[in-house]
């Protein structure tokens, strides 16, 4: 990962992806950690019951796993500003498979003392969140 | 529908709640976080979303949070939370429009400790038709 702490970030810089793996017990354990016990996030026939594909992941697992590859960015999430996103497109997390969610960031600005991203993030292929973007402290 | 007259209104928290560092130590452990002496930046949904469906849903707003969908959400964070931290949340329903008959309600979550304000969120929730 490219770290602000080492390295001078500039402007349309492209920085180096991440992809994390995303399974249903990654979806119980969030919801735990959470609190939001939505059926559509662990229980298949409940979410095909309510006209979703399969299961699908928190929108905001997503955000979170996107805010811990922003963090890495900024060399520790104490220096992550802002982060948000709009949730476009559900990540689907059929049952026994590792589904990726792959994160990407550009730089947009570079200010004094901070560096604003503009964020990616896609499961198999399909852009998830719109709008994504993060300030980190430089 | 929700109520007009809980637009614009802010429901300060109430409610003093206690940071538990096993809390953050399990949020940490979901996205791969090793440092857990502060919690990660999105952790504060936690506190926020709760106390979301608990303005949104009582009586007097009159939202259905089962036909819910989280559209977006933004975090400005002034200071992450710790273990320890005595927080309280106050909510405020910015606005709400009807787009093809889905009901958007923006609402700004602000998080403080004492008087000192640690996040302010936005969530833009979807109530389905």
């Amino acid at each position: 990962m490219v770290n602000v702490g080492d390295s001078r970030m500039i402007k349309d810089q492209v920085l180096e992806e991440k992809v994390f793996f995303v399974n249903r017990a990654l979806l119980k354990q969030y919801a735990d950690a959470s609190g939001d016990q939505n059926p559509i996030h662990q229980d298949e026939a409940f979410a095909k019951s309510v006209g979703l594909p399969d299961v699908i992941a928190h929108g905001m697992l997503t955000l979170a796993l996107v805010g811990k590859y922003v963090s890495e960015i900024a060399g520790g999430s104490a220096n992550v500003l802002e982060l948000g996103g709009r949730f476009t497109k559900p990540v689907i997390v059929p049952a026994d498979v590792d589904v990726d969610l792959t994160v990407s960031a550009t730089v947009t600005e570079v200010e004094e003392g901070k560096i604003s991203l503009s964020l990616t993030a896609t499961s198999a292929g399909v852009k998830v969140l719109g709008m994504a973007k993060a300030v980190i402290a430089s | 529908m929700i109520s007009p007259d809980s637009i614009g209104r802010t429901f300060p928290g109430t409610e003093s709640i206690t940071i538990s560092q096993s809390e953050i130590d399990a949020f940490c452990a979901v996205v791969g976080e090793s440092n857990t002496s502060i919690a990660p930046p999105t952790f504060s949904i936690r506190i926020s979303l709760e106390q979301s469906e608990a303005i949104l849903t009582s009586p007097g707003v009159g939202i259905k949070w089962d036909r819910l969908v989280h559209g977006d959400q933004k975090f400005d964070i002034k200071r992450p939370i710790k273990a320890g931290d005595v927080v309280t949340c106050a909510s405020t329903i910015e606005s709400a429009r009807v787009v093809a008959g889905n009901e958007i309600i923006s609402v700004r979550s602000d998080i403080s400790a004492g008087e000192e304000l640690l996040i302010s969120s936005w969530s833009t929730l979807v109530i389905r038709a």
